[in-house]
């Protein structure tokens, strides 16, 4: 599906769940109680950002299904379980190291990353390997500037995006269900792609903790997990990182997952995928409809086998 | 059938506390509870009650033959058939809802995945046990077949909880727990009856 430019940023956009009450919500608007039904927004602080050509025009997941459905295993393998227990994830002050095969290694402190590049609404599908998929509105910049930033050498042919290990404030962390610390990489190629984000919020606002605050990585044409949350370190290498699912369950998680209805999980299809709030499952796109924009990285390669 | 009967009374109460799961399912329905992904929360739901009513059933015996309170077997009955009601539920869900009646997609489904394989075989094995649960079929089967049919039951509880396993992504916790109270209720019956052989030597 081509991306065309949305004359509207996201906050104008109407919720779907108040799209389709719509007239339930006139009538109480009438009545003057409409505030009622506004969805409801935390503490978060609001977030100034530029709109982008890459958004999709696809109606918004909403706001309570996004901040109330994750994986996040750092909290817990069920699904609400990011909701109930990373609010208390202390997220200042947070540092992120770059590190590795370039030439100007630092440690970046989160505000000041957040004030250095500017920021800019994405909103980009996700697809969730599990066959669930959501439009979420992210705030964010293009991971292509922080690099650029770093000077990469020579050498560096992937990154690497650590998440924080801490399993006082991660209970998650105390079994080990994953190999922590939380281990995902990218090609540089990928990592320099102008679809590529690190995302500071949503909505918005600064990203609620079990969206992965205070900064995540964004990769909307891959499966959800491998878009690394509460990242504290980025390093580049020469070699492919062992990623944490890969390393996991190798038969089943490859680096590369992009999303791809070809080539099925070993254990359920990835041919369609149910939209959150949708009831009918819809065909999955490959590259989850970013083909146009990244085909291109993967030409020549065999993609059942590099899955 | 006299409502003073303890019996009776016994089978009221199994029959509302079996029944519980489905009206509370049905309440978190009417006031939208069922969170992001109702479908997925419908599936999961249906499938832990059946897995409940596999390991209550399979505990009938042992508690009778512990407390030696000859009546509790008037319960198991009915605790197969909820059972197979929560399974018809499930794979309703699965068919239905999930799938939404795709036939080539269903089929792709139970031929490729093992889990959903071993879910329908074990959906398919619990039918005839359902059809001749009647005391009519029972006198019609003669007892000996009808229990030797309705041993099917152990091997469907380990396809049921084989389905679990092979569905959960990494935490194996839950299915573990399944695993481990249907090794107590299948090794109670296999160290009784070796038990008994060596009585009978």
């Amino acid at each position: 599906m081509p991306i065309r430019y949305p004359p509207i940023p996201s906050s104008e956009i109407t919720e779907q769940n108040l799209y389709l009450q719509r007239r339930k919500f006139i009538r109480n608007s009438a009545l003057g109680i409409s505030s009622a039904m506004l969805p409801e927004i935390g503490t978060a602080a609001r977030l100034h950002a530029a709109y982008s050509r890459y958004s999709t025009t696809e109606v918004a997941t909403g706001y309570k299904e996004v901040t109330s459905y994750n994986n996040y295993y750092e909290f817990g393998t069920d699904k609400s379980d990011p909701a109930d227990y990373a609010p208390s994830l202390k997220t200042r002050p947070w540092t992120i190291s770059i590190s590795g095969e370039v030439n100007r290694p630092r440690v970046w402190d989160i505000d000041a990353l957040i004030n250095t590049f500017p920021l800019e609404e994405r909103i980009y599908r996700m697809r969730c390997v599990e066959g669930w998929s959501m439009v979420i509105p992210w705030l964010g910049f293009p991971l292509a500037s922080l690099i650029h930033q770093a000077e990469p050498t020579g050498k560096a042919k992937y990154v690497e995006f650590t998440t924080l290990y801490d399993p006082a404030q991660m209970p998650g962390q105390r079994r080990a269900v994953l190999d922590w610390p939380y281990v995902e990489g990218l090609r540089m190629d990928e990592a320099m792609h102008s679809l590529t984000l690190l995302a500071v919020g949503l909505y918005g606002e600064t990203l609620p903790n079990q969206n992965g605050a205070p900064v995540r990585l964004v990769v909307p044409w891959k499966y959800g997990f491998k878009s690394a949350k509460a990242i504290v370190r980025i390093r580049f290498t020469d070699q492919q990182p062992l990623t944490a699912w890969a390393r996991s369950v190798p038969s089943e998680y490859g680096f590369y997952s992009n999303v791809n209805p070809a080539v099925d999980h070993p254990r359920w299809s990835q041919a369609k995928e149910r939209r959150i709030g949708e009831f009918f499952k819809r065909n999955t796109l490959p590259f989850n409809g970013y083909a146009e924009q990244v085909a291109g990285l993967y030409r020549g390669m065999d993609l059942r086998k590099y899955f | 059938m006299a409502l003073n009967d303890p019996v009776t009374r016994l089978k009221i109460l199994v029959f509302l506390l079996a029944g519980f799961p489905l009206a509370w399912l049905v309440v978190l329905a009417i006031n939208s509870q069922l969170g992001a992904n109702p479908v997925e929360f419908i599936t999961h739901f249906t499938g832990t009650w059946t897995l409940v009513g596999l390991m209550l059933t399979l505990t009938v015996t042992p508690l009778r033959q512990l407390t030696g309170y000859a009546h509790l077997l008037r319960i198991r009955r009915m605790l197969g058939l909820f059972t197979f009601f929560y399974a018809s539920l499930h794979f309703i869900t699965y068919i239905w809802l999930d799938q939404f009646f795709d036939l080539h997609a269903i089929i792709k489904d139970v031929y490729k995945r093992p889990f959903i394989t071993v879910g329908f075989i074990a959906y398919l094995l619990l039918i005839p046990l359902a059809v001749t649960s009647s005391n009519a079929m029972i006198r019609r089967l003669s007892a000996k077949r009808w229990q030797s049919l309705h041993r099917l039951v152990y091997v469907i509880a380990i396809l049921g909880v084989i389905h679990y396993w092979w569905l959960v992504k990494k935490d194996i916790r839950q299915p573990l727990i399944y695993a481990g109270i249907l090794t107590i209720l299948l090794g109670w019956r296999v160290i009784r009856r070796q038990r008994a052989f060596y009585k009978s030597r």
